[in-house]
């Protein structure tokens, strides 16, 4: 479904040019999840706008559906670590967006929205504003309005990096579940361990800058899965181990 | 150009300080020490006035209270304030919309104001008053000039507060309505404008007072009306109590138009938690 043949990445800082993403070839499936891990600052991000369309890559092409890439990738839903929510309109409003940019009558607007914030959980705040929300409700905003725009693919760029542990696993559940009702495709980008093998079908561990694929691998524990007690399983800490061993070296090069 | 949030900060800081220094006094007290400044002060003038300075250059309280109540008696005050006024509020309008559009549009066309960014350094440098004379040849010497010269002075206001403003919007934010099949013309209405509003807002609030200055200016150099007219009029017949009263109206009008635009911000405070 989204294949990336020799993409490779190439910025220019004033005079110094500068390798984000060199090389990398990756198919991804319909439906499947891909969780991508590496270094933070490695060039994962840019991967994630190549597919979506906001940068184009340097060299390498990108399909998605077996066209090519070449403008905003409006099939996509992209998530990131910063909300994106418009600060003067109320969760009601921001959820409502892409509907209101479609054209959508108001009262059928408003009367979806209302669907999806019971869906995430959000009742009762549909008519706060971004800012007095906290962190994990307004991931929930982020993911209602996805859920409501209908992507098929969803990219998220380490969305619940800035949540405590406890509120990440309650995301997670949330992401899974939704994944799993609407059949999203979803690209994760990360720089937790646990956070991509507790979610992913396949990790792909990038090196550091620029990024390349180092290591892939089929995260084959059941679905559906229990976010809580898989990390608990024998299966899941040998994953967890071979991944981290070659994660580490990463990390080791970086030190030196 | 001031950041809203800086220019919004530190004033009601400063207003919290002031009251709580007042507070422990009682403001009742404040305000007869405030009229007694008034008054003393009056009544030095009146004292000054002939025995320190000649009554020519600084007049007296007396002469001037009955030059104004002498205008408010035949009416000609009021038909030279609201000329004034007239003039004020049509250059606020004519300024402001002309500096929206114009500061949107270059916002949104990084090649059009590159384009003409020398030449709008240019014109944003040169002291608009010298564009008078150019105004009373287009214009004539009628209202119309004084509010070319009013909104002139307000549209670089505001036009550099909402490019500026336009400039800051959150790329991110651009981008993902982009990836929601936002089209250009709803990526400017629904994102760039709602995001720059606390810019624009800062900007029409610093242009009102120049907006006055650009009328009042206008009459003093060409005109048969208005509030410049009558203080530059009382100037050439060498009456000092005529100029005064004209520059306590006019500071009265000033302080009118700030406090109008207080109660508006007030009102517009929700617009406020744009900035972030």
């Amino acid at each position: 479904m989204i294949d990336l043949r020799h993409v490779s990445k190439t910025f220019r800082k004033k005079e110094e040019l500068v390798d984000a993403v060199r090389d990398i070839s990756l198919t991804i499936a319909q439906k499947e999840i891909v969780a991508v891990i590496g270094p933070s600052g490695c060039g994962k991000s840019t991967l994630l706008n190549m597919i979506a369309g906001l940068y184009t890559p340097s060299s390498g092409s990108i399909a998605y559906k077996g066209a090519q890439v070449s403008d905003v990738n409006t099939d996509v839903g992209y998530m990131t670590q910063k909300d994106n929510l418009l600060p003067w309109r109320t969760v009601r409003d921001n959820i409502a967006f892409p509907l209101e940019l479609a054209g959508v009558a108001k009262s059928e607007r408003a009367e979806r929205a209302d669907q999806v914030i019971k869906h995430v959980g959000l009742d009762g705040f549909a008519h706060r504003y971004p800012h007095e929300l906290s962190g994990g409700m307004r991931k929930r905003a982020c993911l209602a309005r996805m859920l409501l725009y209908g992507a098929e693919t969803a990219l998220l760029d380490e969305p619940f990096a800035a949540l405590d542990a406890q509120l990440k696993l309650a995301m997670h559940d949330l992401l899974l579940k939704l994944a799993t009702e609407t059949g999203q495709t979803v690209v994760l980008v990360t720089h937790d361990l646990m956070e991509a093998v507790t979610l992913a079908d396949r990790v792909v561990v990038c090196t550091r800058r620029p990024a390349m694929v180092a290591l892939e691998q089929r995260i084959e524990l059941k679905r559906p899965r229990d976010v809580l007690n898989v990390r608990f399983t024998n299966a899941f800490k040998e994953l967890y181990d071979t991944l981290w061993e070659r994660l580490r070296v990463e990390y080791h090069e970086e030190r030196v | 150009m001031t950041s809203p949030d800086a220019d919004a900060v530190p004033t009601s800081l400063r207003d919290d300080a002031a009251n709580a220094a007042t507070r422990g006094l009682g403001s009742g007290f404040m305000v007869t020490c405030q009229v007694g400044l008034g008054i003393t002060l009056l009544l030095l003038w009146q004292g000054a006035s002939g025995r320190l300075v000649d009554n020519f250059f600084i007049s007296n309280p007396l002469d001037v209270g009955t030059r104004l109540m002498g205008w408010i008696a035949d009416g000609s005050l009021f038909l030279h304030m609201w000329a004034t006024i007239y003039a004020t509020l049509m250059g606020f309008l004519v300024g402001s919309v002309g500096g929206l559009i114009l500061g949107i549009w270059l916002g949104v066309s990084p090649f059009t104001s590159r384009l003409l960014n020398p030449y709008l350094n240019a014109l944003n440098a040169l002291p608009k008053v010298a564009l008078a004379p150019l105004f009373v040849l287009w214009f004539g010497l009628g209202i119309e000039s004084k509010i070319a010269l009013a909104a002139v002075l307000v549209l670089f206001l505001v036009f550099l507060n909402t490019y500026a403003g336009v400039r800051e919007v959150d790329q991110d934010l651009i981008d993902s309505a982009r990836l929601m099949k936002a089209t250009r013309a709803q990526v400017i209405a629904k994102v760039i404008i709602p995001s720059a509003m606390s810019w624009v807002f800062a900007g029409l609030k610093i242009s009102v007072p120049y907006a006055l200055i650009g009328a009042v200016l206008g009459e003093m150099i060409a005109a048969n009306r208005g509030l410049g007219y009558l203080v530059q009029f009382s100037g050439s017949q060498f009456d000092s109590a005529g100029v005064f009263a004209v520059l306590i109206v006019i500071a009265l009008l000033a302080v009118a138009l700030n406090f109008l635009v207080e109660i508006v911000q007030h009102r517009m405070e929700r617009w406020r938690i744009v900035g972030r």
